[in-house]
């Protein structure tokens, strides 16, 4: 149980926090308007389907709030700059801004969903109301008209008798934005499932930007006021008194003419300061979509992997980070992230493209129709971006677990490593990393090995073999790969990548492994990173939580993941 | 958009619009409204729609995922061969089914979700999409060959692995030849 609060215990308490905050603004509106003696005669029309329409849109309002606000990155950077005094655990919980977006975006199309059949439900009770179907008061009620003669104000949205509740939803400013809104939404939510937006980002990518439409018609949606309050008058209006005889409004002392007015509507008042941090996020994308970018070298990999070396004046990155890569020859509008690979000591920064889609795929193919020492297609980057690998050196023990691409931010931390090490940098908190590195092929092995190849050169001048123990997994094994390891076991470099470290086949035994780094690192705080699949994830977060224990004297596994 | 299968966005959207036409209908007859009629055909409709898309086709590219416990639905729309093969029928019977959402408020959102799951559709018939069942893969049970009953070629002692792959007819550059022949009719 403890294990459990170490790994996830800030993520449940701000969940707990928020679903309490949407529980309770979802409760106190549905009251304000089932109990509120101001739209007492409006229940009259609708009877509790008004709660029903305004406890959720309150519930929406808030949760437009936050859905823009994990997917400003820059924003996030900044806070996670500025919690370096407040310590790891917070920090962590900005690397799940994406997993929050996908729920506060399932909560608004809960709410949606809620709000508008009540608002069906409204519509059609309006008119009923209106054609004198629920009895004497309602009909009354429903008669008042906006007219500065008779001094009335209508409660009825619904005006005249040929009117129906389609009608109505398409000649009010409400329903027309609802329907639009909704429907954007709906488009954007099919186009977000998993199958499409791994298969086909671009489709994702573009119907996503309908949240450009939801937002405008949000903020528009209440202008219309149509949703309206009984307003004090003068004399006061004695409901209970008069609700039994309209015919007598006006007429008695005590039962003058009820006058209505629509709330002020305070959707914007929610929703603009996001809108505005959003706003600059993407016009902070432009301005650096206009600076200039130079290549420094462009390496063709084996495996379909292409290794950009590039320049830009005034870029700082740290280990790990990302950047968003645009190629206006490929497509103007499409950014893409791309881990870094070089290390922030180094001078200029590069990225390793695999061809996976459309867009990797032409890059590729353009940079390989270049002619030799020529510079590559204008490029645009934006960012870096920040994400867990940052704070690797501040474990006295890490655990990398790169597989197969997803090693590209450890290419970037042990580069990191060893300017650290040759300067000898006070910084470096590290005392130990394990490295683990699975792999499918060895062909993959190629750009990475001489990297491996020099640390592992350098710590055996320096005599600190212990610093860095890698290991690496050829998941991808078959029957030639055991016979040729069977010939050659005696050799003292591995066949595979000539590096002294052994090759080991098939996946790790991971429960060996942990148990191995609990062994050789008591009482330490242990940093567990992985930018791989998912099952992976769900396995290694296992074993962190199985073998960290609360007890300071002992180690504590503590979970990290990446992915895009 | 180069490789984009279009059927696959139609397929999410279509079955998104079915639930949507479907609970429009619910709420149009719960509520005795004005035209419940064409709110019980949305039921009836956005009912059929999902069980028709439940099923996801498979990729021309790539793995498929199957939605879980989509097989018996498989086999159903498999059934019906060419007609729910063809991604212009769907585009066509989509577009005819949502036509009557339009005319009663509660299932207008569905009318519309289904209308440009059609059109989508339509894109996807197009571009020569079809839907092709995902069916288990059945194993091929590995027939042994006749060779088992003849002793074997190559017994021990053996040669390093370098000279040992010679084929059998090149015997006259091969390391050794057998001492006795040993094929089974001498």
């Amino acid at each position: 149980m403890g294990n459990w609060i170490i790994n996830h215990g800030l993520s449940a308490f701000i969940l707990v926090v928020w679903m309490g905050i949407n529980i309770f603004l979802f409760v106190y509106y549905y009251l304000f308007y089932d109990q509120g003696p101001q739209f007492e005669y409006t229940r009259e029309l609708l009877g509790s389907a008004l709660p029903w329409a305004r406890a959720p849109a309150a519930v929406l309002n808030f949760n437009c709030m936050l859905i823009l606000l994990p997917v400003c990155r820059n924003l996030l950077s900044l806070l996670r700059g500025s919690f370096i005094c407040c310590g790891r655990t917070m920090r962590k919980q900005l690397d799940k801004n994406l997993t929050f977006h996908k729920l506060v975006a399932y909560m608004i199309a809960l709410m949606t969903a809620v709000h508008t059949v009540a608002h069906l439900l409204n519509a059609e009770w309006y008119t009923n109301s209106f054609q004198g179907q629920y009895g004497p008061l309602a009909g009354n009620l429903s008669m008042l008209d906006d007219s500065s003669e008779l001094k009335t104000t209508y409660l009825n949205p619904v005006r005249s008798n040929s009117t129906t509740p389609t009608l109505l939803v398409f000649t009010t400013i409400a329903g027309l934005t609802g329907v639009v809104i909704t429907l954007a939404l709906i488009l954007m939510i099919t186009s977000s499932m998993e199958v499409i937006r791994r298969s086909y980002y671009e489709v994702f990518w573009y119907t996503h930007h309908l949240f450009i439409i939801f937002f405008a018609g949000l903020v528009f949606h209440g202008a219309g006021r149509i949703v309206r309050s009984q307003q004090v008058t003068d004399p006061p209006h004695n409901t209970s008194f008069c609700e039994d005889q309209p015919e007598n409004w006006g007429k008695k002392p005590e039962c003058p003419i009820p006058q209505f007015a629509g709330g002020f509507p305070q959707t914007w008042m929610w929703v603009i300061g996001p809108m505005i941090i959003y706003l600059c996020e993407r016009l902070l994308r432009f301005i650096r979509y206009m600076q200039p970018v130079s290549y420094r070298k462009i390496v063709i990999r084996p495996s379909k992997v292409l290794e950009l070396q590039l320049v830009k004046p005034g870029f700082k990155m740290a280990v790990g980070q990302y950047v968003f890569l645009n190629c206006p020859a490929i497509s103007q509008l499409e950014w893409h992230p791309f881990t870094m690979t070089s290390a922030p000591e180094e001078d200029f920064f590069s990225v390793h493209i695999r061809s996976v889609g459309d867009w990797t795929e032409d890059l590729i193919k353009m940079v390989e129709n270049l002619p030799e020492g020529g510079q590559g297609p204008k490029m645009a980057v934006d960012g870096p971006f920040g994400t867990a690998s940052e704070d690797v050196f501040d474990y006295e023990v890490s655990m990398l677990v790169g597989a197969g691409i997803g090693v590209t931010p450890f290419a970037s931390i042990l580069k990191s490593i060893w300017y650290k090490f040759k300067d000898s940098d006070p910084k470096l908190r590290t005392k130990r990393i394990y490295f683990y590195w699975l792999c499918r092929e060895t062909y993959a092995f190629e750009w990475f090995a001489d990297l491996l190849q020099v640390l592992e050169k350098e710590m055996e001048e320096r005599g600190m073999r212990d610093f860095l123990t890698y290991k690496l997994y050829l998941t991808g094994w078959d029957q030639s790969h055991v016979n040729h390891a069977m010939v050659h076991f005696d050799k003292d470099t591995d066949i595979i990548t000539g590096l002294k470290q052994k090759t080991s086949y098939g996946r790790p035994n991971w429960d060996k492994e942990f148990e191995q780094v609990r062994q050789e690192n008591p009482s330490s705080v242990v940093g567990t990173f992985l930018c791989g699949p998912q099952a992976l994830a769900k396995d290694l977060e296992k074993k962190c939580v199985k073998y960290s224990d609360v007890d300071p004297r002992k180690t504590k596994f503590y979970f990290n993941k990446e992915n895009f | 958009m180069g490789k984009i299968e279009w059927a696959m966005w139609a397929n999410e959207q279509s079955l998104a619009a079915g639930l949507i036409y479907a609970t429009g209908g619910i709420v149009g007859v719960a509520g005795q409204f004005r035209g419940w009629q064409f709110a019980a055909f949305g039921i009836a409709a956005g009912v059929f729609v999902c069980l028709l898309e439940y099923p996801r086709s498979k990729r021309r590219k790539g793995t498929s995922v199957e939605r879980t416990g989509q097989y018996c639905f498989t086999v159903c729309v498999k059934a019906f061969g060419p007609l729910t093969r063809n991604y212009y029928v769907r585009a066509f019977l989509h577009a005819a089914l949502c036509v009557p959402g339009g005319f009663m408020l509660a299932t207008v959102l569905g009318c519309v979700c289904l209308g440009i799951a059609s059109l989508i559709y339509l894109s996807a018939a197009i571009h020569g999409e079809h839907w092709e069942p995902i069916l288990p893969r059945t194993e091929q049970p590995k027939s042994v060959g006749n060779s088992i009953k003849e002793p074997p070629q190559n017994p021990p002692p053996r040669p390093p692995p370098e000279l040992r792959r010679k084929k059998v007819d090149k015997l006259e550059t091969a390391v050794y030849d057998n001492p006795m022949s040993v094929t089974i009719n001498e």
